[in-house]
């Protein structure tokens, strides 16, 4: 009974460790999506807050610069989206995809030339890394309570705000928002600072909360998991938090189901649980979700009439 | 009002200029709006109306000239300075979120604060209110997209005067209303009017600005070249001064010499993927010689009926002959098929089914119709051939600039449309399905196609004439089938019939 119990706990905990990054790179794209903006970039945005969040942590000796180096690389990165879509009218998803492919880039190169250890930062321990904070070993850093309180954040900021209010306005009908006296471009700006803090963190808790270290490409495509997830979540916060829970959920079964032998079966192939996010995600996708409506001006620049 | 002063300017503009890169939309307008009037701006498209009205309001910024409000000069820089003088719009293409219920998109803007709950409760009380005043029923709490679009127009009214607008600026209101629903709108303006606010009504439909304004202004090609008091002017008169010639809208007709049928739709049924049943058991003949008119608010399953006539698309059930063949859901047609049999169509969306915006004139002229003699020989266009039969249309469709190598989206409404339809025309259709024959189209232009249409008719082709313009369905067609709910709910023989009789049809009001 008693181990029932530790197991399910230990599952419950795992989980939400790993859907930690998800939930808030997800929220994050939540603001950029309500208020019209794809982004591809949450990838990029969260690898490149990774990075700074463990070079910073590495060089300065504390995990809170890295926190906040992070969100500045990451709002950087946000702002540079912002810049090209909103400002320049330039094409989202190659805007996003240009994002992803930065950072995968400048992180190795930048990791190379100042550790010189193939890409990677030195490993961090101590007040480098974030400490737990109740629960010792159960890796609860700060940025997991973080993340739980960025959905009831989000919801109550898109839902019950002036601000969201405007967001959601912008994200379906740009031009109500115009002709009603309200910049356009700015709340969309706003939006992405939003996006680019929330990825900030997320990219900081892979570094320096659950590894201890930057490596090349740790994101590892969660990115693009957050963005499903949105999608699945219907651009709702709770909806799109409880798709990362599942998400999350699989892979802490993936980690606990390696090397375990199932009668009659054999070694279960983790590589297949560690797929079934994306597995999911395309069958979901196709239709099984029902019609998942997106802002309507998602991806379209807004360009005023003259 | 009952003064014998000069009533106080609500608005005056002084030598307003401005210029979009080469053209010159306005030209030094001075223009003075009354206190507690309605007022009338009329004039073609292009005539500088619309962009009049947007310098005002704050969208366009003027070149040169000057904008006074209750007698002091303000600057216009933005509809936020605008709404800030009490000036409110409401656009053409409704400003409203189609997801947010009323209450959300009356705040949209004038939350009154960061958080929304105050704002949305204070809002509830003061729509209430105008609601009490004025008529302006609508439900705070229903979304936008199941409103249907008088109530969206009155939702759009609500915002302006959320907002504390005592200027009204109405674009094009009753393009989208049936005439019931105009006839309601005008009524709101009415009592607005009373109550001192200040309307002004862009409009390029004579009759609304006979019925309801004070004051009228003719624009036309960006100078204001007569101002009236309605009460003094009549419809013919205002035509005139927009052409600048004399029109005549309403068509010498002989009556129609009826040939065979050529085209018998019956128990036609489409259903969409939602389930939804967008045509229901439509039946009707069309025969040669004859006009028939299709009536009804946008929206009730006409667009449908051309693409199922057409062959765009293949009808769910029921059974459709043309010129002898016969299309059900288990035999479609397709629209080059329905070319060889000889049914030609103008479709209503000229821009995206009319032609290809970014191909030339003289590519536009035979598109449908390019394949075989005379403008392709072994798989190759022949470039000459179709700039000459583009240049002979053009010649005989009075179409400018008569340039065949211009391209298709460089042309104005009118002249597109009169391409398009010489181009079905000329190929001597024996049925010709004509959707919104001038909808954009300008007043020169639209007496032009009204007339080719009826040329056709006497030719012994079969026309189909679909259009929301009740003034045009009642002086083109013979016959008017009017449809509601993807029905047709009634027939009438265009000499036995009113705007208001039909408009009661459109409604649905015989069939509910």
């Amino acid at each position: 009974m008693d181990e029932a119990l530790t197991y399910v706990l230990l599952m419950l905990a795992s989980t939400l460790r790993v859907a930690t990054p998800l939930v808030l790179c997800a929220m994050g794209g939540l603001f950029a999506e309500k208020g019209g903006i794809v982004d591809i970039g949450l990838e990029g945005k969260m690898l490149m807050a990774a990075f700074f969040a463990a070079a910073t942590a590495a060089v300065t000796g504390s995990a809170w610069v890295g926190v906040a180096v992070a969100i500045l690389a990451a709002v950087a990165l946000a702002v540079l989206h912002g810049f090209a879509c909103i400002t320049y009218r330039g094409n989202q998803v190659v805007s996003g995809v240009a994002i992803n492919i930065l950072a995968a880039g400048l992180t190795v190169v930048l990791g190379t030339a100042w550790f010189a250890r193939g890409g990677q930062t030195p490993p961090l321990t101590g007040s480098e890394r974030l400490p737990p904070l109740f629960l010792p070993n159960a890796g609860d850093n700060v940025l997991v309570y973080a993340a739980l309180l960025s959905v009831p954040i989000t919801w109550w900021i898109i839902g019950r705000t002036r601000f969201g209010l405007r967001l959601r306005a912008v994200g379906e009908v740009p031009i109500a928002v115009d002709a009603a006296g309200i910049s356009v471009a700015w709340l969309r700006y706003r939006a992405m600072l939003l996006c680019g803090l929330f990825t900030g963190l997320a990219g900081a808790y892979l570094s320096i909360g659950q590894n201890a270290g930057f490596s090349r490409d740790m994101t590892a495509g969660q990115g693009f998991i957050a963005l499903a997830a949105i999608i699945f979540g219907k651009w709702r916060p709770l909806p799109a938090f409880g798709a990362c829970l599942i998400f999350g959920l699989l892979d802490a079964t993936a980690i606990r189901l390696q090397g375990v032998k199932v009668p009659g079966l054999g070694e279960v192939p983790v590589q297949l649980i560690q797929a079934m996010p994306y597995l999911l995600a395309v069958f979901l996708l196709a239709g099984f979700i029902g019609r998942a409506v997106a802002p309507k001006a998602s991806g379209v620049p807004y360009v005023k009439e003259h | 009002m009952q003064t014998l002063t000069p009533a106080a300017a609500a608005i005056e503009l002084r030598e307003i200029e401005k210029s979009f890169g080469t053209v010159h939309a306005v030209r030094g307008v001075s223009l003075r709006i009354e206190k507690a009037t309605i007022t009338g701006i009329v004039g073609e498209n292009g005539a500088g109306k619309s962009t009049l009205m947007s310098i005002l309001y704050g969208l366009y910024r003027a070149d040169a000239g000057e904008i006074r409000v209750d007698g002091r000069p303000v600057g216009m820089a933005s509809p936020r300075e605008a709404i800030g003088h009490g000036i409110g719009m409401v656009h053409q293409h409704f400003m409203l979120v189609d997801t947010f219920t009323v209450l959300e998109n009356l705040v949209l803007g004038a939350e009154g604060g960061p958080l929304l709950a105050g704002g949305i409760a204070a809002a509830r009380t003061e729509l209430a209110r105008l609601a009490r005043e004025f008529g302006l029923s609508v439900d705070p709490d229903a979304r936008i997209a199941d409103l249907s679009v008088g109530e969206q127009q009155r939702v759009e009214i609500l915002k302006v005067l959320f907002r504390g607008a005592q200027i009204l600026i109405l674009d094009e209101p009753s393009a989208v209303l049936t005439p019931q629903e105009t006839d309601r709108l005008f009524g709101i303006l009415a009592s607005l009017r009373e109550r001192g606010v200040t309307v002004v009504l862009i409009t390029h439909k004579l009759r609304e600005i006979v019925a309801v304004t004070d004051h009228v202004c003719v624009m036309r090609q960006g100078r204001v070249v007569a101002e009236r008091r309605t009460a003094d002017t009549n419809v013919e008169e205002l035509a005139e001064l927009m052409v600048g010639r004399k029109v005549r809208l309403d068509l010498d007709k002989a009556p129609p010499r009826l040939g065979e049928v050529l085209l018998h739709a019956e128990h036609l049924t489409l259903v969409d993927g939602r389930g939804v049943r967008r045509l229901d058991d439509v039946g009707f003949e069309l025969r040669a010689g004859e006009i028939v008119g299709i009536a009804g608010v946008s929206g009730n399953g006409q667009s449908e009926l051309l693409q199922v006539l057409s062959g765009i698309r293949a009808p769910d059930g029921g059974r459709l002959t043309v010129c002898g063949r016969v299309i059900d859901a288990d035999h479609p047609g397709d629209p080059a098929e329905m070319r060889v049999l000889g049914l030609a169509h103008v479709p209503e969306d000229r821009l995206r089914q009319g032609m290809v915006a970014a191909f030339e004139a003289s590519e536009t002229s035979i598109l449908g119709y390019q394949d075989g003699a005379p403008f392709t020989n072994y798989y190759l266009l022949d470039g000459p051939a179709v700039g000459a039969h583009c240049t002979g249309l053009m010649e005989r469709f009075d179409v400018r600039p008569r340039s065949p190598t211009l391209r298709s989206s460089q042309f104005s409404g009118g002249n597109q449309q009169k391409l398009v339809l010489a181009r079905e025309i000329s190929r001597q259709p024996r049925v010709l399905l004509v959707g919104q024959p001038t909808r954009g189209v300008d007043i020169g232009a639209i007496e032009f196609i009204r007339r080719e249409l009826v040329k056709a008719r006497d030719a012994g082709c079969a026309v189909l004439v679909v259009s929301v313009e009740l003034d045009e369905v009642l002086s083109l067609a013979d016959r008017i089938l009017v449809m509601f709910d993807g029905r047709v709910v009634g027939e009438v023989g265009s000499g036995q019939t009113d705007e208001r009789a039909l408009g009661l049809l459109m409604a649905g009001a015989a069939a509910a």
